[in-house]
């Protein structure tokens, strides 16, 4: 029930005093209404829950997130790399430095 | 589709994974408060691949599982009469009453329909005067802004064939209840994080306090939940009990200001039974005052109702952790999606219905191996 789907808000209007708007839905467009979320312009990405833009969906926190879990894991393995390769050693990482 | 896609990339998964199983050392209960937390987690096998020391319990956040039988006896006596038309979330059709449920009546000849958004409800009672015009309004705090603006709606077009029927219920009072009980062995909760989209999450900080138990605001892709995961087993291990959130793309500390105003205006919060587990103190919400002439319980003579519980099904011991599904005796055999005994095994996001569907017949650990 609490099912909310992002998607990109094409087109802003209003009718019978509601601000409604389409949303497109990886290239799915259908009818949203957008009075909970009176800042958001066109271009911008939200959550829509049975109609209803419930939240900015925003883009750079999406985008902080993924390269946070990017970084995991990510300095152990180069920890692994420089072991195998030997630290100070003469394999791949000295290949090509002059 | 943007912003999906991306929390669903199976490299990035492992590396969460991998990070849980380095920090888990204790033996920890978590509990996914939300059903579609619960579908997301099963369909995508998480309880699966977590370590054998973190369990997870699934939580009573299915608004169509909780809604009590007294409530959908009602919408099924008021969805007969000859004179009304029933609109109510697809979810809702095939939930058994004490007899029948809605699918019956509407195959009994009665009008009922399935909206997508409770706005088409006020769009048909505009168009069919002549028409009492009923929503089922249900749903937690995510779902509430909408019903609460079709009502705002159908009171500023003046339409006086519209009313809801209203069967609201809150997240916290029923977290608060599940940690006063005397079963409770939640060690740390995933909060919904559609939920706190509207809300925030500033009013699970005093639970966090009171009962020492870390809440993470989570999301419902696999690396959502996997991050809800470790940041609560983090703080487990670290001995800490804080509110942190999970799924910052989506909330704030405040949530939705202007929804939140709405929901003052429209609903007051009240005492609900919850269905399995029974009366929450100020766990619902209905229509205040100003609303009150749109209250369909109040338009249509309901009160005289007897309801029947079915003696078999153990759909209140499942909302509130106590057993997994398929520990039920009627699970797959009695009990289907096909001929369910208890809303658990209809609703999308009941925690019969995903184990049904994602084939967890046996006990986790065996297939675990
Ligand atoms: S399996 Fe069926 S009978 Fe058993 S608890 Fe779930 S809904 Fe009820």
């Amino acid at each position: 029930m609490c099912l909310g789907v992002p998607g990109q808000i094409k087109d802003i209007y209003e009718r019978d005093g509601v601000r409604m708007g389409k949303v497109d839905f990886g290239g799915i467009l259908k009818e949203v209404c957008l009075d909970f979320v009176p800042e958001m312009k066109v271009g911008d990405y939200t959550i829509v829950h049975v109609g209803f833009a419930i939240t900015r969906l925003d883009e750079q926190s999406a985008v902080e997130t993924l390269a946070l879990f990017k970084e995991m894991g990510v300095l152990e393995e180069e920890l692994l790399v420089a072991r195998e390769v030997g630290v100070g050693g003469k394999g791949d990482l000295t290949r090509g430095a002059t | 589709m943007k912003y999906l896609e991306e929390f669903r990339d199976p490299e990035l998964a492992k590396r969460l994974l991998d990070d849980i199983h380095a920090i888990a050392k204790g033996r920890w209960a978590l509990m996914e408060v939300c059903g579609g937390q619960t579908h997301s987690l099963i369909r995508n096998g998480i309880d699966t691949l977590l370590p054998d020391n973190i369990e997870l319990i699934h939580g009573p956040g299915c608004p169509v599982c909780v809604t009590p039988l007294e409530v959908i006896d009602k919408a099924l006596r008021i969805a007969a009469q000859p004179n009304v038309t029933f609109c109510s979330f697809g979810d809702m059709l095939r939930v058994p009453g004490s007899g029948e449920d809605l699918f019956t009546v509407k195959g009994g000849g009665g009008d009922v329909r399935v909206v997508y958004s409770p706005l088409d409800a006020v769009k048909i009672a505009r168009d069919n005067p002549t028409r009492e015009v009923v929503f089922f309004g249900i749903g937690f705090e995510t779902t509430a802004p909408a019903n609460a603006m079709a009502v705002v709606q159908a009171k500023r077009l003046g339409l006086k064939n519209f009313s809801m029927l209203v069967s609201h219920v809150l997240v916290p009072p029923a977290l608060e209840a599940i940690m006063r009980s005397p079963h409770a062995r939640v060690d740390g909760f995933l909060a919904a994080g559609h939920v706190c989209s509207v809300m925030g999450y500033w009013q699970y900080e005093p639970l966090a306090e009171r009962f020492r138990v870390p809440i993470v605001v989570t999301g419902f892709e696999p690396l959502d939940l996997l991050q809800g995961i470790r940041m609560v087993v983090r703080q487990l291990e670290e001995g800490r009990f804080e509110v942190e959130n999970a799924y910052a793309r989506a909330v704030t500390r405040e949530g939705n200001v202007p929804a939140q105003m709405l929901l003052s205006e429209v609903f007051e919060v009240t005492a609900r039974k919850w269905r399995g587990i029974g009366e929450i103190p100020a766990s619902g919400w209905g229509l205040s005052p100003a609303y009150r002439e749109f209250d369909a319980a109040i338009r249509f003579d309901v009160s005289d109702i007897n309801t029947v519980e079915s003696a078999i099904c153990r759909s209140g011991d499942v909302l509130q952790g106590l057993i997994k599904p398929n520990e039920c005796p009627a699970f797959g055999k009695e009990c289907t999606p096909r001929k369910p005994l208890g809303a658990t095994m209809v609703s999308s996001e009941g925690a019969c219905a995903a184990y049904y569907q994602y084939g967890r017949f046996m006990p986790l650990e065996r297939i675990k191996g």
